[in-house]
């Protein structure tokens, strides 16, 4: 019970509404021009040194996307996003790509000390106990740009290259023109066009055959300046029976005025190689009146290209004024394997439409999906996902599980799975539930002492529980005090 | 000392209601039957102990005609007949009945309508006249007062909501209806309390004839304190490794498996 | 892009607006009438015909599977061969050929105190009963029949009537035409009412039905419905029930598919009071190229209604099975107690099932749940029978009617579930002598 109790505890420290990775860092940018045209596409191509090919890719989804419209399917509603009121590209100005942590600006490094993202190797997370000797490798991407990765030394000699997508562009064209783009395609969706054309920055991830990645590898997302999008673009390859374990998380300030994330994340996993693949997004979810936060427009897709391979999402959702993102598993290799497992946690004024995409076209393909969305305030919480089995994924299995909370009656819970399948010998099975606390739970927890507060994250971590178990140790903890953060004020 | 008689009379060439011979089988890439040779007489009840994973239930399913075996090598001689290759439903209707250690739920069908449509598909395979439904109906009672098996359990979808017992009790229900030649219980007594496991021995026990051969699959031996044996054999992976009297069981029942897996593997 | 208006593009949209426009001035109805359907036309024009991203159609897409549209049926009235569908169910039978009521044709036996109207007759009356319901509800389909409905019936059962006998509203099918009716069915509070509805049609004829019933159930009320579409093999059948359904009243409904080429029978369900309950159930038979599609919609407008979905659906040959169900539970709607669950069985390699199980809840002491499966026959129970003897054939029959009983019993009427279960038992045996 001694995560329970941090919770607890947490929920008792935090003030009502307190985001607390709200604050801005004063630091000089180097900002693009506003707006988007075939010039600032060039402006951020040039920007990173990039090769030719690469910028001809970019306008190429440029034009594409000037021919796309807006996504309207979601569950979502918001002002109509001005495109040519944006920055979309803004890096601080005393990074020209360090070499070293030494040259990382100290109002940086700052920064991520505050927000509990080790920068020095010999640090280790932020009040984690018990994780003195598991050490995890952090990129840090600043609004536009990777500001450092570290153990990046360490990691190349175990053949496993961690750096930004910019330096992989860069150093390692080959394997970047041979994937990118290869699983979410430049067409895709509006979002992934867009973010082809404009992404600046992200994380680059190979890990060779054979290879069990040493250590976990995680990116730290931060967006810092104003009115300015973030795109970044993250590409993971396992080659041949390699593992890594990968971690994500994402925090901005808190400011008056929406900020457009579109992100792409690609993973590919060749024969018997497994990915995992963990987020904590936590964007600015704006105030209590619904004003700022971020819309975390995101697509994530994962192909399992080879036999035997092995794909799992697992995502804490509990930022962002709205979240678009489903990320996906492709099931490709025969026995191949995806797996889906989200915490969705809504309150103030805050829109989720979330879920994930299995799609079996291999023999034997297994995935599992769990979902657990928590809705509290006024916010609106969808759980949309699709399994489906093409003609020749015979002995197809899916189990999916989705379950809804309700705290208070004025938010919504909504569940929108689609099923397809095309095999007889597919079997499908899709179980979901939506439920408010049951009074007499919490009556026996305010009769043993606890207050409404108290018990209320008693049982939602309980709730979640299957889900978090999921996340690697270290940020396990971390996530828990989340939901109860974004939970605050909930009970009445 | 009927043990002893009966392995006598066996030996003296009765005729064998079972008879196996060499049987291999395989799931997949995995062999759990590796030549299993086993005689069964006419009338003659035997039982089959062995640790878990010997390949007991397998032999039991191999028997029946469970799809997803693959009969390697050997063969099944039932009633002088070889059944390798015989269907499920035909061996059903030759007379081997499997009690499952699992019964399956199977919602939408009710017991009773169940029960007639097994007798009667049975009675239609070996050329037989339908029974009346007054004449079914009088049978099904008869069998299930013995049984305890009420009226209100006949009417619910078959084993739906039924508990542990009253599934078992329903297994040996179908078995008295369906009059087998050869009755195959596997791990019957799972599940079981003391007096539930009373109630289906001695419905079991009713059942024993001179022209009917039982095969009692068990890990434990206190089922074949209410069911006694004539014969006992151990089966260690995928061998029958050795035969005895009912002594062997108590014998079991002291010393544990541990020499029977480790002499397996050597 | 999005803002350009939409050209009627495809031949059958181009056939339906010809249509329109030549039987306009002698559509029945009066002056008020002739405003609704020409407002209801431009609807259906603004929006085509749904297709793939029409998210309530996304598996039904007309745009496609719609090629061309037959013409309206002839003036003179059609003789039919007399259906010998549900032989053993006692009824009153509610004759409607082409979208025409055929009072001739009818039996209103045991159906004293309940007014039977043409439906004609009510539209020149200016009725406001047409159209209070669908008029609600979103879809380009519904438009098109409020624009062009010729006929039908409306069955008014006063307050308080027990009517014990079944009422059948006989949907006959003569050839390969367009049809569009509309029935009206309303129930006094306190009353009850047990209702069959049945589509049927000659073989071979590539006909199109767009049939609207509105039902209006008031306080109290218990009313049983069984839907059977058994239209010919070429037909396209299109159907939509709307019903509201009045405090502590009780509501169970059957939707039975196993005719047609391309089907789509969608029902909506509002609850208009408290304590309602509803019960709908659906049941998909389908083999060949067939596409089946049910639409099961529930609307807890108001606290503490209590519905229940269970649908089955059995895939033969290359036939598409399609279940879209939603539970909406409004703001406010507390205590509602929603279930729904779907189950495919696929009995080949090339049938295919898709479902999309929807569940949006706006409060929040509720208990909603669903879920759903697909698969083959299972092999465990299946091995089970086998091992008792049944041959396999008649092992798969019974493991598919049980599967299939499990909806239609759900109905909980007797009579009509025997005369509904006689129905599958029928395609059942006809599937095994056609394999």
């Amino acid at each position: 019970m001694p995560a329970v109790q941090e919770t607890v505890d947490q929920v008792r420290r935090i003030d009502v509404d307190q985001y607390k990775y709200g604050f801005v860092t004063d630091i000089e940018s180097d900002r693009a021009p506003k707006g988007l045209s075939e010039d600032i596409v060039r402006y951020i191509s040039a920007k990173k040194n990039e090769p030719e090919w690469m910028l001809e890719w970019r306008l190429e989804a440029y034009r594409r996307w000037l021919t796309m419209t807006e996504p309207t399917w979601a569950r979502v509603h918001y002002p109509k996003i001005d495109f040519d009121d944006l920055y979309y590209y803004s890096a601080p100005k005393s990074t020209k790509g360090p070499k070293s942590l030494d040259e990382v600006d100290p109002e940086l490094l700052a920064t991520y000390e505050k927000l509990g993202i080790p920068l020095r190797e010999r640090e280790i997370l932020a009040g984690v106990e018990g994780a003195s000797d598991r050490r995890v490798a952090v990129d840090a991407v600043f609004d536009s740009v990777s500001v450092v990765t570290t153990f990046k030394e360490e990691l190349k000699k175990a053949g496993v290259i961690f750096c930004a997508i910019s330096e992989a562009i860069r150093e390692y064209p080959d394997l970047v023109r041979k994937y990118l783009g290869s699983v979410v395609p430049t067409s895709d969706n509006f979002y992934a066009t867009l973010n082809s054309a404009v992404f600046s920055d992200g994380s680059f991830v190979y890990v060779p055959e054979g290879v069990r990645c040493p250590m976990e590898l995680s990116t730290y997302f931060r967006i810092n300046e104003r009115n300015t999008g973030q795109f970044e673009r993250t590409l993971i390859i396992a080659e041949k029976g390699a593992y890594v374990s990968y971690l994500e998380g994402c925090t901005a300030p808190m400011r008056d005025e929406n900020q457009l994330h579109a992100a792409v994340v690609e993973l590919v996993a060749l024969d018997d190689a497994e990915i995992k693949y963990s987020t904590v997004q936590n964007w600015y979810p704006g105030d209590k009146d619904g004003k700022g936060g971020i819309y975390n427009f995101v697509t994530k897709r994962g192909d399992c290209r080879g036999a035997r391979s092995k794909i799992s999402w697992t995502q804490v959702e509990t930022g962002s004024a709205i979240t678009w993102k489903y990320p996906s598993c492709i099931l490709r290799g025969d026995e191949s394997q995806g797996e889906f497992y989200s915490i969705a946690v809504s309150n103030g004024y805050q829109q989720v439409d979330s879920g994930t995409k299995m799609i079996h076209l291999g023999k034997n393909t297994r995935s599992r999906i769990i979902s657990k969305g928590i809705a509290a305030g006024r916010s609106d919480n969808t759980y949309r996902g699709l399994v489906s089995a093409h003609r020749k994924a015979s002995g197809a299995r899916n189990f999916t599980n989705c379950d809804s909370l309700l705290i208070g009656d004025q938010c919504g819970a909504h569940t929108v799975p689609y099923i397809e399948s095309k095999n007889a010998s597919a079997v499908f099975e899709h179980e979901a539930t939506t439920s408010k606390i049951a009074d007499d739970q919490l009556f026996y927890c305010l009769q043993r002492g606890l207050t409404s507060e108290e018990a209320v994250a008693l049982i939602v971590n309980g709730f979640v529980k299957d889900v978090i178990q999921q996340l690697p140790m270290e940020f396990a903890v971390e996530a828990q005090k989340l939901i109860s953060i974004s939970l605050e004020g909930s009970v009445g | 000392m009927t043990a002893v008689r009966s392995v006598a009379a066996g030996m003296n060439g009765q005729i064998k209601m079972l008879s196996i011979k060499n049987l291999h089988a395989s799931v997949g890439d995995r062999e759990i039957l590796r030549g299993v040779n086993l005689e069964v007489p006419t009338g003659q009840v035997h039982a089959i102990m062995g640790p878990n994973g010997s390949g007991k239930s397998t032999l039991s399913y191999v028997l029946a005609g469970r799809d997803g075996y693959d009969i390697t090598d050997g063969s099944i001689v039932f009633g002088g007949e070889e059944i390798v290759e015989t269907p499920a439903e035909e061996r059903a209707a030759k007379g081997i009945f499997l009690a499952f250690q699992y019964p399956l739920e199977i919602p939408g069908v009710a017991t009773m309508t169940f029960l007639k449509a097994a007798m009667n598909a049975q009675r239609k395979a070996r050329g037989e006249a339908e029974l009346t439904t007054p004449d079914f109906m009088r049978r099904v009672k008869v069998a299930a007062e013995k049984l305890n098996v009420t009226q209100e359990m006949l009417r619910r979808p078959l084993n739906v909501g039924f508990s542990g017992g009253e599934k078992k009790r329903n297994e040996i229900l179908q078995m008295a209806l369906l009059e087998p030649k050869l009755a195959i219980l596997d791990e019957t007594d799972s599940g079981l309390d003391i007096d539930a496991l009373k109630t289906v021995s001695d419905g079991v026990n009713a059942l024993r004839a001179p022209n009917r051969s039982m095969l009692v699959i068990t890990h434990y031996q206190r089922l074949l304190d209410h069911i006694v044996p004539d014969v006992v054999h151990v089966m260690a992976a995928g061998r029958i490794v050795r035969s005895g009297g009912p002594e062997l069981a108590l014998e079991l029942e002291a010393n544990g498996y541990a020499d029977y897996v480790g002499a397996a593997a050597a | 892009m999005n803002a350009e208006p939409r050209i009627l593009n495809t031949p059958a949209e181009v056939t339906l607006a010809e249509a329109f426009s030549a039987s306009r001035g002698h559509l029945p109805g009066d002056a008020a009438v002739a405003a609704a359907r020409a407002v209801a036309f431009d609807a259906f024009q603004k929006k085509g015909l749904p297709h793939r991203r029409t998210e309530a159609w996304r598996y039904t897409d007309l745009r496609v599977l719609l090629r061309s549209v037959p013409p309206a049926p002839p003036a003179a009235p059609a003789s039919i061969a007399s259906a010998a569908l549900l032989p053993g169910l006692d009824r009153a039978r509610l004759v409607i050929v082409d979208g025409a009521y055929r009072p001739e044709l009818s039996d209103l036996s045991g159906l004293d105190g309940v007014e039977v109207t043409s439906l004609a007759t009510l539209l020149d009356q200016g009725d406001e009963r047409v159209g209070a319901l669908a008029g609600r509800l979103d879809d380009a389909m519904v438009a098109l029949n409020t624009a062009m409905m010729t006929g039908g019936v409306a069955i008014r059962v006063p307050a308080g009537l027990d009517v014990t006998r079944a009422v059948e509203i006989a949907h006959v099918t003569s050839g390969a035409y367009s049809v569009f009716a509309r029935n009206l069915i309303s129930v006094g509070a306190g009353a009850s009412l047990r209702v069959v509805e049945s589509f049927t049609g000659p073989d071979a004829a590539a006909s199109v039905a767009n049939i609207v019933t509105e039902a209006v159930i008031g306080d109290r009320a218990k009313v049983t419905w069984a839907k059977l579409q058994a239209e010919g093999n070429a037909a396209v059948h299109l159907s939509t029930t709307a019903v509201s359904i009045g405090g502590e009243s009780q509501f169970d409904h059957l939707t039975l598919m196993t005719g047609a080429s391309i089907s789509r029978s969608q029902s909506f369900v509002t609850y208009g009071g408290e304590f309602a309950r509803a019960g709908l159930f659906g049941a998909t038979m389908i083999g060949g190229k067939q596409h089946a599609d049910i639409m099961l919609g529930v609307d807890h407008a108001v606290p503490n209604g209590a519905s229940r979905e269970l649908f089955k659906a059995v895939m033969d040959g290359k036939a598409d099975g399609i279940f879209q169900g939603r539970i909406v539970v409004r703001p406010g709607a507390q205590k509602v107690d929603g279930k729904m669950m779907t189950q495919g069985l696929l009995l080949s390699e090339d049938a295919s099932f898709s479902v999309k199980p929807e569940l949006e809840i706006f409060a929040d002491d509720v208990q909603c749940a669903h879920g759903a499966t697909s698969g083959e026959i299972d092999e465990d129970m299946l091995f089970y029978l086998l091992s008792r003897g049944l041959p396999r054939a008649e092992a798969e029959t019974l493991l598919v009617t049980a599967f299939l009983a499990e909806a239609i019993e759900g109905l909980g009427d007797e009579a009509i579930g025997e005369a509904f279960e006689q129905v599958a038992r029928d395609w059942l045996a006809d599937r095994k002598t056609l394999s």
